[in-house]
């Protein structure tokens, strides 16, 4: 008799099989990279699942250039230390008009910047399967996500109309125009996320890590200061404080936690005595309570 | 969760090693909402520490709004997700959960109780290892215990952990408590597979044995169902099994390396072990174990490995790679159990796609035999399946496939079925067994064959498959092709819609089923017909594609031509030729073609004909021009 397997290699070994099943199904398949942590993941998972070979697709970062520096800064190097196709895609249209999260809030610069700009990248390149790094255990809406989550011709996400998946039977096939959003990581947690990184030692973006940074205190949030386009308000004031950041976005909504984490036993002991769920720090949750929901079935990841 | 934090980095070094040492348990809770099946879930999650200060605070404020608890929060409102179902106080999906404890790791599929909820129940069954079925203490084992319990062993759970919940309100009696477990066992007795069943008496709303023993009840003596789940060993299964692995892909960087990638489905395999490669029956041995940490020396069941093979064999995805001394069998009809997951029925006779490991066929419900009432376990005539029925019958595939009955080995025995038109998955399935007709009944083989007997007449036989409504003009170009042809000296048969049903089809009536069944028969004879050699020309409004598909499959590729007369309903009303339309209208006739049946237009058809803009016998020489071009009338005779 075999060994029984741990959980981490059993979470491991049904991505993999989730990502080759991508692979032999779709035509033209790509993964949405967003730099955090989870990305960071599943991208070591896609290094593992085609070894001897690469992972046969590119990368899609959808940009909405107001990403922490040190965010592009780490795709940039990820990108080449892998020999992986890059594709960096912006909403032009939406840069001409300005949109911003400081001048148009996070609900309508998320839904042009990240939702719209997802759409016209996947419509540009004609995708029909996307790898996204979402899980189960983030949001309620999600819990309820297929693996391969159909998108109609108009990237329509139908939470009333999912296709049954039973066993690790995964149905890929779409009519012209039609996709997939495959998410490989859907049965992880935070901390199984946070214990595989620190097991195979896959390299972060350093806001992950407590640091000295500039920052502002903004409706109650902890904003980074991380260029100039933060203007600041009456009142403010740029402190240095020992912050890192939990979940990584758009700099201007993405709040920061004080800590003293500087490195990865220091993160999951603080995760394991916290009390706040991971995506409180994300501005676009926080509008109703079915909102992640809502976007869903507009075309966010 | 551990409820104290490490103080140190020793410590939480020491925390991840042992963590990294955990297994994981995935279950399934079954019952309806009011047995307080998310109430049991909510109370997990809560007790394990697992809920965050944030989602406390919004639960709090949800229960106050949508709670039913009172004051108390609801901890049912955790656990419902969509929007919909937290408005209609009702689970309609799959949810899946985690959890964790110091011991173990914990999925949780969620699944609702409801009886049209069937397949929902079965998706989260698929992937469980265990359930929970909850029983409400004051209303005992109900239709739906049994129902979830059949469905619990139809799909091979046989660890069932019989919680009774509500225990409070019935006082904590034991006498309740055990005449409920009774009654359980002796009805579980009846579902063939046998059932592993551990029975705790619970109270979800209190926490009563959830978590923590209860002292309220002396008497049971038990673990609790958190205790138990941490405890329980389960997928012996699969370890004891010989090795099955399906390829999902051929691994090929350059070429040096040849691999085969899959996730190991049951068994072991070593460098050194022989295999054979199913269906085709080739065998070689493991060279190399292959992942991106390294070779193995061994890998099991679960593991996504890449096999490199000493011989260079061909393989490709959907192969199965077994053990050379006990590979698994090979047919292409099977026995099977069918639940059936799609508004739009199953009939027999309409082809889909079935998927099984990393393969896709084409296949046919040929039969069925019966479905099943899952209230009663009663056995009832069907001639489709809707919806969330269960039913059972034979399956006929296009290739031999590599199986094992689904009580011996889930991936190699289960399947869903896929339409052919929407991709939508419409069905799953469980393979019973091989009728092994496959084996047994080989095709009579005749030395005159298909090439002999067209050779002899100067053609190359094919069917002509007129398809339009009612009206449209399909006898009468059939008609004037048929006497263009012969005139040529060719030899020809037409299968007329209407003749055939006063003999090979006067059996069978006009549902949707019925079309169906009319068109395999039909199908079939065409088949005979090119057979023999005749260029088949055959007239029918066949108004569903899939059912042309399912005729164009059965010939050999560029045998089916299949002919679009293209004329606009009110063109053929306007004709209306055997005054089938008045009749129609007039509600005389039930399900026509174009007044309350659908008519589906084909969409690559090989010729279109548009008769409002030509005559037939114009349209007839351009299906004779055609046949010219396309090399089926050989010229040495005319």
């Amino acid at each position: 008799m075999t060994r029984r397997r741990t959980h981490l290699e059993r979470l491991e070994a049904e991505s993999i099989h989730i990502m080759r099943e991508v692979m032999a199904e779709a035509e033209n398949p790509v993964m949405l990279y967003s730099i955090g942590k989870d990305s960071s993941v599943m991208l070591h998972l896609a290094m593992k699942a085609f070894y001897p070979s690469r992972p046969p697709f590119p990368l899609l970062h959808v940009d909405t250039t107001w990403k922490f520096r040190e965010m592009i800064e780490f795709r940039d190097r990820r990108a080449a230390e892998l020999g992986l196709d890059l594709i960096v895609h912006i909403n032009e249209e939406g840069v001409a008009q300005g949109i911003g999260p400081i001048t148009h809030g996070s609900t309508v610069h998320t839904d042009v910047m990240k939702t719209q700009a997802l759409k016209q990248a996947l419509d540009r390149y004609g995708f029909d399967a996307a790898f996204g790094g979402a899980r189960r255990d983030e949001e309620k809406s999600r819990a309820k996500e297929r693996v391969f989550s159909f998108r109609s011709a108009q990237h329509r996400w139908d939470p009333k109309n999912q296709r049954p998946e039973l066993w690790q039977l995964y149905n890929g096939r779409v009519r012209k125009g039609e996709s997939m959003r495959v998410f490989p990581l859907s049965n992880w947690t935070e901390l199984d996320i946070w214990q595989y990184i620190h097991q195979e030692s896959i390299p972060i973006v350093p806001l992950y890590f407590a640091k000295q940074r500039p920052v502002v205190k903004r409706n109650g949030m902890l904003i980074m200061v991380d260029d100039d386009r933060l203007e600041l308000e009456e009142g403010e004031v740029v402190e240095q404080r020992m912050v890192r950041f939990r979940t990584l976005g758009c700099y201007p909504l993405t709040g920061a936690i004080e800590s003293t984490a500087t490195d990865l036993p220091g993160i999951i002991e603080e995760m394991l005595i916290t009390r706040v769920s991971e995506r409180q720090g994300r501005a676009i949750d926080f509008d109703t309570s079915a909102s992640m929901e809502k976007k869903k079935q507009e075309g966010y990841f | 969760m551990s409820d104290q934090a490490p103080a140190t980095h020793v410590a939480i070094e020491a925390y991840l090693a042992e963590q990294a040492e955990q297994t994981e348990l995935r279950f399934l809770t079954c019952g309806s909402v009011d047995d307080g099946k998310s109430t049991l879930i909510g109370r997990l999650l809560y007790d394990s520490k697992l809920i965050f200060e944030d989602q406390l605070a919004a639960l709090e404020a949800d229960s106050r709004r949508q709670g039913t608890q009172g004051e108390d929060i609801d901890l049912a409102l955790l656990v419902d997700g969509l929007a919909a179902e937290r408005e209609q106080g009702i689970t309609i999906d799959v949810a899946y959960r985690f959890f964790a404890t110091d011991k173990r790791r914990f999925v949780v599929a969620d699944t609702p109780g409801h009886e049209q909820y069937t397949r929902n129940m079965a998706t989260g069954a698929s992937n469980a290892e265990l359930a929970v079925i909850l029983v409400d203490a004051r209303k005992g084992v109900l239709t739906q215990t049994k129902r979830h319990s059949y469905i619990v062993s139809l799909f091979g759970i046989s660890e069932v952990v019989l919680a009774v919940n509500k225990m409070d309100l019935v006082d904590f009696d034991q006498s309740v408590f055990d005449d409920i477990v009774a009654e359980y066992r002796a009805f579980a007795g009846n579902l063939g597979a046998g059932l592993n069943i551990t029975a705790i008496p619970v109270s979800a709303l209190k926490g009563d044995n959830v978590t923590k023993a209860s002292n309220v009840m002396p008497w049971y003596s038990g673990p609790t169902l958190l205790g138990y789940l941490e405890s329980v060993q389960v997928g012996a299964l699969e370890d004891a099994h010989p090795f099955r692995m399906p390829v999902q892909w051929v691994n090929r960087p350059n070429l040096d390396f040849r691999g085969f990638s899959g996730t190991i489905a049951a068994g072991a395999v070593r460098p050194g072990d022989a295999v054979r490669v199913l269906p085709s029956g080739k065998t070689s041995r493991v060279n190399r174990l292959v992942t991106y940490d390294g070779d193995l020396d061994e890998a099991g069941p679960g593991e996504a490995v890449t096999l490199v093979l000493e011989d260079e064999i061909d393989i490709s995805r959907g192969d199965v790679v077994t053990a050379a001394q006990a590979p698994c069998q090979v047919s292409d009809q099977f026995a099977v159990h069918l639940l059936w997951m799609h508004d739009a029925p199953l009939y027999p006779g309409r082809q889909y796609y079935l998927k099984t490991g990393a393969r896709t066929v084409p296949c046919v419900v040929t039969e069925l035999k019966h479905k099943i009432n899952v209230n009663t376990l009663e056995q009832l005539p069907a001639r489709s399946l809707e919806l969330n029925e269960l039913g059972v019958g034979n399956i006929s595939l296009s290739h031999r496939i590599a199986f094992e009955p689904y009580t011996d080995n889930h991936v190699l025995g289960s399947f869903i079925l896929i339409d052919r038109q929407s991709l939508e998955t419409v069905g799953v399935g469980l393979i019973d067994f091989s009728l092994r007709r496959a084996d047994n009944v080989h095709w009579q083989a005749l030395s005159v064959n298909k090439t002999r007997r067209s050779a002899l007449k100067h053609q190359k036989p094919c069917v002509i498959w007129f398809t339009g409504l009612s009206g449209s003009g399909k006898s009468t170009i059939a008609n004037l092709l048929e006497s263009r042809l012969h005139d040529e000296h060719r030899h020809t048969y037409v299968l007329d819609g209407d003749n055939v049903r006063h003999g090979l089809n006067r059996d069978i009536g006009f549902t949707e089923a019925d079309r169906v069944e009319n068109i395999r028969r039909v199908g079939e004879v065409a088949k005979l017909m090119v057979d023999a050699g005749l260029i088949t020309i055959a007239s029918f409004i066949s108004p569903f594609a899939s059912e042309r598909r399912m005729v164009r499959d059965l010939l050999e590729p560029g045998e089916f031509i299949e002919v679009f007369v293209d004329t606009p309903l009110d063109v053929c009303e306007a004709r209306d030729p055997k005054g089938l339309y008045r009749k129609a209208r007039a509600g005389e006739i039930a399900n026509f073609t174009g007044v309350e049946q659908d008519y589906e237009a084909p969409e690559h058809a090989e010729v279109t004909l548009h008769t409002v803009n030509c005559t037939p016998e114009e349209a007839a020489e351009s299906l004779l021009d055609y046949l010219r071009e396309r090399g089926f009338l050989d010229s040495a005779v005319s």
